[in-house]
């Protein structure tokens, strides 16, 4: 749908010509994310530089009624920045500046369309790192893990991106710039906004600066590989580990699907041959990694480890969690589409939970690859199908339905760290119940009463 | 793919992008722009928007086909496993089927060069010789001088200074169609002296051939050899590449050895794919599949058969080199461990690592004379790395990213070097016997 004449000559007063997009060869691209089967056209892409630059759109779109869409590198995996029927998307991907360290404070300020990557190579030249480590890291932008609330594959021991966003800057749905947040540890100063915004997938406001935690560089690192002949052994492995009072960095799994597929692309080593595999990381002081590292290998030992491996060097440790990083992508081997999901389950139920997810998988004649970030009960069962078969894809989604009613039994949550964008939301109400759903409607009425801002994400 | 546009190949080929992204870090126009239709999955969309009749083959379409360096660096990066090769390829012979660039000059040159120069290698070697004539005679001196390139225009003018040298002798006035090693021949190869290498660099196969003569193998070659295509291919002239495919397995018979060896990156990566340029030709088809598992970039044949270490230097001197891959080389084939394991035989060179060694030098075939600017800028970020090492030689293993490196080092101010691998390690072997290179 084409933008009428005098509000692109608008958005062109306001960027510039070279900053706003309308030509079809220009904005096709823009027409999906990471998720897989969601394609909508935006009628425009604009590319602001300035804070004031994304003020100015969102008053001018707003005046309009136009819907904004906001986008960063587009890796998303629930849909969040899929274009809306109309929308103009803000892409921020040229806001790409990191803006100050402070290696005093342990602090970075970055704009928005920093590649998740870029902040931890800033961060690594000061002897710091940033621990939330998406598997889309390399490209991924820093503003659309504090939007989606991102996770990784160090999530255990460290956390999700919340817990290192200290202050962030956002353009509001009416254009005024408001800051939450500050540089000082403790700050309990009226509400918490700033949490308010982190994981609100573009629906509340557009962050536009953020300030970051960051810190040291652990001095140690070991990483295993347990390899496992029954999924099951795996998943009390790592419930085991987590009851012997250790806190391993990364407890990864793979089934045997995605370990092959991982292994044909990567060429790093891992096993093909066993039904699971758990990439174990412990790091900190280098006598509690040695003493925690002997523990977690004996532990998965005793749960039936067919073997242990230890990387014999922190060039093989890095290349074993890149490539995990790329198990979803290398998935997408096997068959056109590739439909991925973010269940998370209390850790206690793991085992049932990956049990359940084959037995579905089987019992609908489906191609299923697990993985995921088992410590954190996160799991990616991720559907091996193809869009244009519309059989196939029916069974699959009512797999998912029965998946996701699982999950809630069991007390877990339908995203773990992808968010809910599309594709999660029509589960949201049976997860949160009438009353908490109505209240975050209310709050995205009360901030957003047009509803311009990413419309029709997380609920209708 | 023979014969196929977007609107007819298996559309799974398509599908097998499911834009998660991971190729966008690698991609040296996306990294410039960060505007999604110059990134790797932006033109898969493109492409597949036309495969879906949403899109025309339009001028728009056809310009972003021509900025995309054709550099694979996507395909590496890839987790899925793309082809993006076979769908480069697929655009950009649909851009031509539809007439769907811009400028008329731009067909004339086309056509002398794809459509002429590079089918016939006599017409091709002919022009070589008038152009080094030109430039020895003294007559391109001056021609400078008079001030008469004034009358060429715009663009052509640009290029002239970057005129590669043509070589006073080209291959075949250096190797003789069979040489046998000195001892017994352990081996029989084809070696295959290209274009553009055979023209500017001659010198890189005749050492090329006395390498593999030292390591046990008789060499073939041949005065007359056809144009691999990968010109063509790249260019969206699959018609003509596949003339050529057919006249290289004419003229080499892939079962008569153990291996047929290109020097040339670009060449290479091309030559490793007739079996699916030819995968509908009854005639041809077994043969390119045969001919697909004997070629062999040299380094990685050397490596293969277990190239024996020089005992001498290639220099007087402990000389610091670092090694620039070609994208077709590396990305291409796959190929980026061999080069450095033959530089590290050589005694006296400490071998130093290129920052970003893998990122294109902006040659990319044409690019730098269909897209200036990009390869400006590309050659400015490679020269800059290379002059970060300290290193004074550089090698890499493309004739293409040679002459563009080349160029940037002078340009830069520097006394810098460029060699093929190949070529030090002959020297090396040149000077164990006494005599200096």
């Amino acid at each position: 749908m084409a933008l009428p004449r005098p509000i692109t000559d608008g958005l062109v007063d306001i960027l510039g010509a070279g900053s706003v997009l309308t030509k079809p060869e220009d904005i096709i691209p823009y027409s999906f994310d990471g998720t897989a089967a969601l394609w909508q056209m935006p009628s425009a892409v604009v590319f602001p530089h300035t804070t004031e630059d994304v003020s100015r759109c969102v008053k001018f779109a707003v005046a309009q009624a136009v819907p904004i869409v906001t986008r960063g590198s587009g890796t998303g995996l629930s849909g969040g920045s899929v274009p809306s029927s109309g929308s103009v998307v803000v892409c921020l991907a040229q806001m790409n500046t990191i803006l100050e360290i402070d290696p005093k404070n342990l602090l970075l300020r970055t704009q928005p369309g920093v590649t998740t990557l870029s902040i931890d190579e800033a961060a690594s030249r000061h002897g710091l790192f940033y621990p939330p480590d998406p598997g889309s890291m390399r490209i991924s932008s820093i503003g659309g893990n504090v939007a989606e609330n991102s996770g990784g594959l160090r999530g255990l021991k460290y956390g999700v991106t919340r817990d290192y966003v200290m202050a962030i800057e956002v353009v509001m749905p009416d254009g005024r710039v408001a800051r939450f947040g500050s540089a000082c540890v403790k700050d309990v100063a009226g509400y918490s906004m700033k949490d308010l915004f982190i994981g609100s997938e573009g629906t509340l406001g557009i962050i536009t600066e953020i300030l970051l935690k960051l810190l040291p560089q652990p001095l140690a690192r070991q990483t295993m590989l347990a390899l496992f002949d029954r999924i099951e052994d795996a998943a009390e492995t790592v419930s085991a580990i987590i009851a012997a009072r250790i806190i391993p960095c990364t407890l990864e799994f793979l089934d045997q699907m995605t370990a092959t597929c991982v292994e044909d692309f990567a060429h790093v080593g891992l096993p093909t041959d066993c039904a699971a595999v758990l990439l174990m990381e412990t790091d900190g002081h280098p006598a509690a990694v040695a003493d925690e590292a002997e523990q977690m290998a004996s532990i998965a030992r005793a749960k039936g480890a067919r073997d242990v491996r230890r990387a014999k060097n922190e060039a093989e440790a890095l290349a074993l969690a890149a490539a995990r990083r790329n198990a979803f992508s290398a998935l997408a081997r096997r068959r056109p589409t590739t439909i991925l999901e973010d269940f998370t389950v209390p850790r206690s139920e793991l085992a049932p939970m990956v049990a359940f997810i084959a037995e579905t998988a089987r019992g609908a004649n489906l191609q299923i690859g697990t993985f995921g970030h088992m410590g954190d009960g996160n799991l990616h069962p991720t559907f091996l199908t193809d869009e244009r078969d519309t059989d196939e894809m029916r069974r699959v989604h009512h797999a998912l339905d029965m998946i996701a009613k699982k999950t809630l039994e069991l007390g877990g949550t339908i995203t773990g760290e992808h968010g809910v964008g599309l594709a999660k939301k029509g589960w949201l109400r049976q997860q949160m119940g009438d009353s908490s759903f109505e209240v975050m409607k209310q709050i995205k009425r009360a901030l957003d009463p047009a509803g311009l801002l990413n419309p029709g994400k997380i609920f209708d | 793919m023979a014969g196929a546009t977007l609107r007819t190949i298996d559309y799974a080929v398509l599908q097998q992008c499911m834009h998660c992204g991971m190729c966008l870090p690698t991609c040296p126009t996306y990294d410039q722009t960060k505007q999604e239709r110059n990134s790797p999955r932006g033109r898969i969309a493109l492409m597949r928007a036309v495969a879906d009749g949403v899109l025309d083959v339009s001028h728009e379409f056809a310009d972003e086909m021509s900025y995309c360096l054709g550099c694979l660096a996507c395909q590496t990066a890839c987790p899925a496993g793309v082809d993006y090769a076979a769908l480069f390829e697929t655009a950009r012979s649909d851009i031509e089927g539809h007439n769907a660039h811009r400028g008329i000059s731009r067909r004339f040159w086309r056509g002398l060069t794809l459509g002429f120069l590079f089918m016939h290698p006599s017409a091709l070697r002919f022009t070589g010789r008038l152009l080094g004539f030109y430039q020895r005679s003294g007559l391109e001196a001056l021609a400078r001088r008079t001030g008469i390139l004034r009358l060429l225009p715009p663009a052509l003018r640009r290029l002239e200074p970057q005129t590669p040298r043509v070589a006073p002798r080209f291959s075949p006035s250096l190797i003789a169609a069979h040489e046998t090693p000195p001892g017994p021949a352990r081996h029989r190869v084809a070696l295959l002296t290209g274009c553009v290498q055979d023209l500017v660099f001659p010198d890189v196969n005749r050492d090329t051939a006395d390498v593999l003569l030292t390591n046990g193998c008789a060499v073939d070659t041949p005065a007359t050899q056809p144009c691999c295509g990968s010109l063509h291919a790249h260019n969206g002239d699959l018609g003509r590449a596949r003339v050529l495919a057919r006249r290289m397995l004419d003229v080499f018979p892939p079962d008569r050895y153990d291996a047929i060896i290109t020097n040339a990156g670009g060449c290479g990566s091309h030559l490793r794919r007739y079996a699916s340029l030819l995968d509908t030709d009854p005639i041809y088809r077994e043969r390119a599949v045969v001919w697909d598992r004997k070629v062999r970039d040299v380094q990685e044949w050397l490596i293969e058969i277990g190239c024996r270490p020089p005992r001498t230097s290639p220099f007087t001197e402990v000389t610091t080199v670092t090694y620039h891959e070609s994208c077709h080389l590396v990305h291409g084939q796959k190929i980026s461990r061999e080069p450095r394991a033959l530089l590290r035989l050589l005694p006296g060179v400490s071998l130093v690592e290129l920052p970003e060694s893998s990122w294109c030098c902006g040659s990319a075939g044409v690019y730098a004379i269909t897209q200036p600017e990009q390869a400006e800028r590309l050659l400015g970020r490679k020269t800059a790395n290379i002059v970060g090492t300290g290193a004074s030689f550089v090698a890499t293993a493309n004739p293409g990213c040679h002459l563009q490196i080349a160029r940037g080092v002078k340009a830069a101010g520097t006394h810098i070097q460029v060699a093929h691998p190949v070529s030090l390690l002959a020297r090396a072997y040149r000077r164990e016997q006494g005599s200096s290179a």
